[in-house]
């Protein structure tokens, strides 16, 4: 048997949608287990957006922006990669394991950079399985998205 | 005569003085501190007892003092502000008075970070300055901080330490200005290796007149090991060792350590004497006491003056 | 402002026990500024949770709202109509929050979310210091500015001790001697002549050393 994960990739527009874009451009192939959601800067992501993620069925979170240095922003994905962090020391508190959220650094022409990091990532969350055990969340169990507005 | 101890006759008599410390064990064996001071006898005039010192518990500087004072050793009864208020501290000072405990050295304390209970609440009601005018005030008007008049004023000699090296350095003569002011009789150094500028700072006092006012006592202690001095001047906060003290132990070798040590110190002795406004030497050898005698006996005091 | 910090998750789950349905009570104050128990925070303390739980399969219910403030009765009233229909209350207020939260609902369980530090400022983003030690009784004009009981670790009022050393305190070089500061400041001001007088034996009662506070404006009651 082998499950499905189902992955979030926050993009940033300038490097790692690019990347995307141009992956499939070459038409490479990469899982399809990836929700890719473009920010306009890695920095823009919040811890929200990642445990927001997870509470809707995401297995995975994969933050991907500018290689350091070279954030179009200058220091978003420095930003990022310490929400990262924190969001690590949390996942790995509460039992989902740190491992299932990752910052990748790459720019907007290593198409095949995001290709084979998609690659990684989504087996990487296979391996470990699904995030909230196999029973899915009973509805009205949590409050969903929409419920919390 | 203030208190009539043995220091202050010494002090008074224009002679130079001899203080050393002994640290109480961290239990109740009495006979340690009975050991420990044995060694003094004869070759100081007052022998300091430290209180909880780095705030690690001890048996109390009072019961300690109290030992040694049985031994014919006259006792230097230390006290932190750290752990008690003034309440407490008043009537531990009537209660070593009532045993004829006649010098005290009023202190800060170290943080209890140092010690093995850094969860404890430090007190600190009153700091070491406040303590000593407390004091004063006691002995001189008999009254207590309260305004209630004692039934029996303490007679101690009044002292407190000073760290010449600790900074601001600008500040250091004003803070035994301010001490002086408060009450102080004598005050022992932190100990000194530094000596130029120990002796900048003894220019400063005399400037200010302030070694009129004031007995200072110059603290030393014996190194014993080019570890020791790397570990003081590192480690230990207000702690001033020249790189020329660390080099000349370093390049004596292990085995004559403690020679050069002694050697050292007592070279540092012989130019304390010379500096106008030191009145005695206070020689903190931690943990090598026996060591006391040979060192009075090199630098020329011994034996004590008779002051009776 | 009041700064606190989040207690850590396990410590919060390990209170909420079984709890089946919470409240999540954050308040738009200080705790909001340090980035403690605002509204953001509710939202954030509230995934974990159900991710937590969710994970222990023990799932739970949180109703999230970030009060105005939790220090003025006012502002505890929308609580009201629904916090019976909840096993309790997670309160991520300052400790006065979370108490006047208890006092105002007394039937209702209150948990506190937060470990209430200081009274402090913010130095940087991310970065907040001890300033005050509300002892009821200041003594900043004689300072230049700057509290000896809060910056000085062993609260001197004629420090410094023997243990400053480089402007650092004895305690940690990661803590400014407070007295070092107290001297450059009140050189800079050219009034270094401040220190020059010993500075009396406080009067602790005004602090919380005489036991806990009240105030009474008369001028003020309706």
């Amino acid at each position: 048997m082998s499950f499905d994960p189902k992955i979030v990739a926050i993009c940033c527009r300038y490097c790692a949608y690019s990347a995307a874009d141009l992956a499939g451009s070459m038409r490479l192939q990469y899982p399809d287990n990836l929700r890719i959601i473009l920010v306009p800067c890695t920095g823009k992501t919040d811890l929200q957006y990642i445990l927001t993620s997870m509470e809707s069925g995401a297995d995975g979170v994969m933050i991907a922006g500018c290689l350091e240095g070279n954030c179009h922003f200058e220091i978003g994905n420095f930003r990022a990669r310490r929400r990262v962090e924190r969001a690590k020391v949390l996942f790995e508190r509460i039992g989902l394991g740190a491992e299932r959220i990752e910052m990748y650094n790459l720019s907007a022409g290593m198409g095949t950079t995001f290709a084979r990091i998609a690659g990684e990532f989504t087996e990487r969350i296979r391996s470990l399985g699904p995030a909230l055990g196999a029973r899915p969340p009973e509805p009205g169990a949590t409050t969903t998205l929409e419920e919390r507005k | 005569m203030k208190s009539g101890s043995r220091l202050e006759k010494v002090l008074e008599a224009g002679k130079f003085a001899v203080t050393a410390e002994c640290g109480p064990p961290q239990g109740t064996d009495a006979e340690i501190v009975r050991k420990k001071a044995s060694h003094l006898k004869g070759y100081v005039d007052a022998c300091n007892v430290t209180d909880n010192q780095t705030s690690i518990v001890r048996m109390s500087s009072m019961a300690a003092c109290l030992i040694i004072k049985e031994l014919g050793i006259e006792p230097l009864l230390q006290m932190v502000v750290r752990d008690r208020n003034r309440i407490a501290l008043q009537s531990d000072i009537l209660g070593a008075a009532a045993h004829g405990i006649g010098n005290l050295l009023c202190l800060s304390g170290d943080h209890q970070i140092f010690g093995q209970d850094p969860g404890a609440k430090n007190v600190y009601d009153l700091d070491s300055m406040q303590f000593i005018a407390l004091v004063k005030r006691m002995r001189d008007e008999g009254k207590l901080s309260s305004g209630a008049d004692l039934a029996g004023a303490p007679r101690m000699l009044i002292g407190a330490a000073i760290n010449p090296f600790a900074d601001p350095f600008e500040f250091r003569v004003t803070r035994l200005a301010k001490k002086i002011s408060a009450g102080v009789d004598f005050v022992q150094t932190q100990c000194i290796y530094n000596l130029e500028k120990f002796e900048q700072y003894m220019h400063q006092a005399r400037d200010r007149g302030l070694t009129e006012k004031v007995h200072v006592l110059a603290g030393v202690t014996p190194l014993k090991s080019t570890g020791m001095a790397k570990y003081m001047k590192t480690k230990v906060a207000g702690m001033d060792i020249p790189d020329g003290v660390v080099q000349r132990m370093k390049d004596a070798g292990k085995e004559k350590g403690k020679e050069e040590g002694l050697d050292l110190l007592c070279e540092t002795i012989e130019r304390l004497k010379k500096i106008d406004g030191v009145r005695g030497v206070h020689i903190m050898a931690i943990e090598w006491e026996e060591i006391v005698p040979e060192i009075v006996k090199r630098v020329g005091l011994y034996p004590r003056p008779d002051v009776s | 402002m009041i700064i606190g910090e989040q207690k850590p998750i396990e410590q919060i789950l390990e209170m909420i026990g079984d709890a089946r349905r919470i409240v999540l009570a954050g308040c738009r104050g200080c705790v909001t500024v340090c980035s403690a128990g605002g509204e953001k925070e509710v939202g954030i303390l509230a995934s974990v949770l159900r991710l937590a739980r969710e994970k222990a399969q023990n799932p739970i219910e949180i109703r999230e709202v970030a009060l105005e403030r939790q220090c003025d009765p006012e502002y505890l009233e929308p609580l009201r109509p629904y916090l019976d229909e909840y096993d309790g209350v997670l309160s991520i207020a300052c400790g006065a929050g979370v108490q006047f939260v208890a006092e105002h609902y007394k039937k209702n369980m209150v948990w506190p979310g937060l470990n209430t530090n200081f009274i402090g400022v913010t130095e940087k983003q991310g970065v907040w210091t001890e300033r005050c030690q509300s002892c009821g009784d200041c003594v900043l004009h004689l300072t230049g500015g700057i509290c000896p009981v809060t910056r000085c670790s062993k609260s001197l009022f004629n420090g410094p001790c023997g243990g400053s050393s480089d402007g650092k305190c004895e305690i940690s070089k990661d803590v400014p001697c407070g007295w070092q500061l107290i001297y450059d400041r009140l050189e800079a001001l050219g009034r270094l002549e401040m220190l020059e007088a010993v500075i009396p034996a406080k009067d602790w009662s005004t602090s919380r050393d005489g036991g806990p506070r009240k105030i009474i404006r008369e001028d003020l009651a309706v």
